[in-house]
């Protein structure tokens, strides 16, 4: 649809004020991967009621929105778990390795122009693509 | 006050994926199709977030955080094997779903049964990370 990349560009201005209410007010780098991630590997005791009630936000804003939105929310999720599972474990795994995912790595670090940020990101779009080439276009499973 | 800032940077974070589109699947995978039906959104999306991030990072300086409290060190510069493999192994997982951490959890609510398989396989993947971390320093030490 021709709206879209508007709705992107709006969307995208929330997701930067939301870094930098993070940064500004908190001192802290808005990162989604490491947020849940120092969760669940304990690292990150001292900050875990502010990590969880921000996810709180993260999970009910949406959850109203798509209450009240008129039109019906398509996610276009696949069904097929193994290839879920696998995603699933592939993103845990590597956003905990590189330290950082889209958000973390993506908007907070090229925004300051980091290099590991700007790295991190050119691989993780060269890596997509090129599973949307091979198991798309070559293999026809996704 | 930090809490009550985090709540609403985590809920300007959900809104915003939301109404973005980031957490549509087919919009993910639409943008790393190059070789398909190219969707441009998620470049608009990065770059309407990069802006007020940018705008951030240049008020943090001579500054602190306003609930008190040091901002983050400049970044490291280096480069290393953890990085390049964590992020292409990433970037697969990505691809192949078209789910990355922040729209798993913001569409938890309404992704069904898949976004919940989803969430706890990454969950999984993150508790087994810091041994994986290890096993690949190893491999690296060994060649």
């Amino acid at each position: 649809m021709e709206t879209d990349w508007l709705w992107g560009l709006d969307g995208g201005g929330i997701i930067g004020a939301a870094g930098a209410v993070s940064l500004l007010g908190n001192g802290r780098i808005m990162g989604a991967s490491g947020i849940v991630g120092g969760l669940v590997d304990g690292s990150a005791r001292k900050t875990a009621l502010e990590r969880i009630v921000f996810l709180a936000g993260m999970v009910l804003l949406p959850l109203v929105l798509q209450y009240f939105s008129s039109a019906q929310v398509s996610t276009h999720m696949t069904g097929n778990s193994i290839l879920i599972v696998t995603a699933g474990l592939l993103v845990g795994i590597g956003t905990r390795i590189a330290n950082g995912c889209t958000s973390g790595h993506g908007v907070c670090g090229i925004s300051r122009i980091s290099m590991r940020g700007i790295v991190a990101t050119v691989f993780y779009i060269l890596a997509g693509g090129l599973t949307l080439a091979i198991f798309r276009h070559g293999l026809g499973l996704i | 006050m930090r809490l009550f800032l985090s709540f609403l940077a985590g809920g300007l974070f959900g809104t915003g994926l939301f109404l973005s589109g980031m957490t549509d699947t087919a919009k993910v995978q639409g943008w790393l199709d190059v070789f398909g039906d190219w969707d441009p959104t998620l470049a608009f999306v990065m770059g309407g977030a990069i802006i007020p991030m940018a705008i951030a990072w240049r008020l943090t300086e001579g500054r602190t955080p306003l609930t008190g409290g040091q901002f983050p060190p400049p970044s490291n510069p280096e480069l290393d094997r953890r990085l390049i493999v964590g992020s292409s192994m990433f970037g697969v997982g990505w691809g192949l779903v078209g789910l990355c951490p922040g729209p798993v959890i913001a569409s938890i609510s309404y992704n069904g049964w898949g976004g919940v398989l989803f969430l706890v396989a990454m969950v999984a993947g993150m508790a087994a990370a810091p041994k994986f971390g290890i096993q690949l320093d190893r491999l690296a030490t060994k060649a």
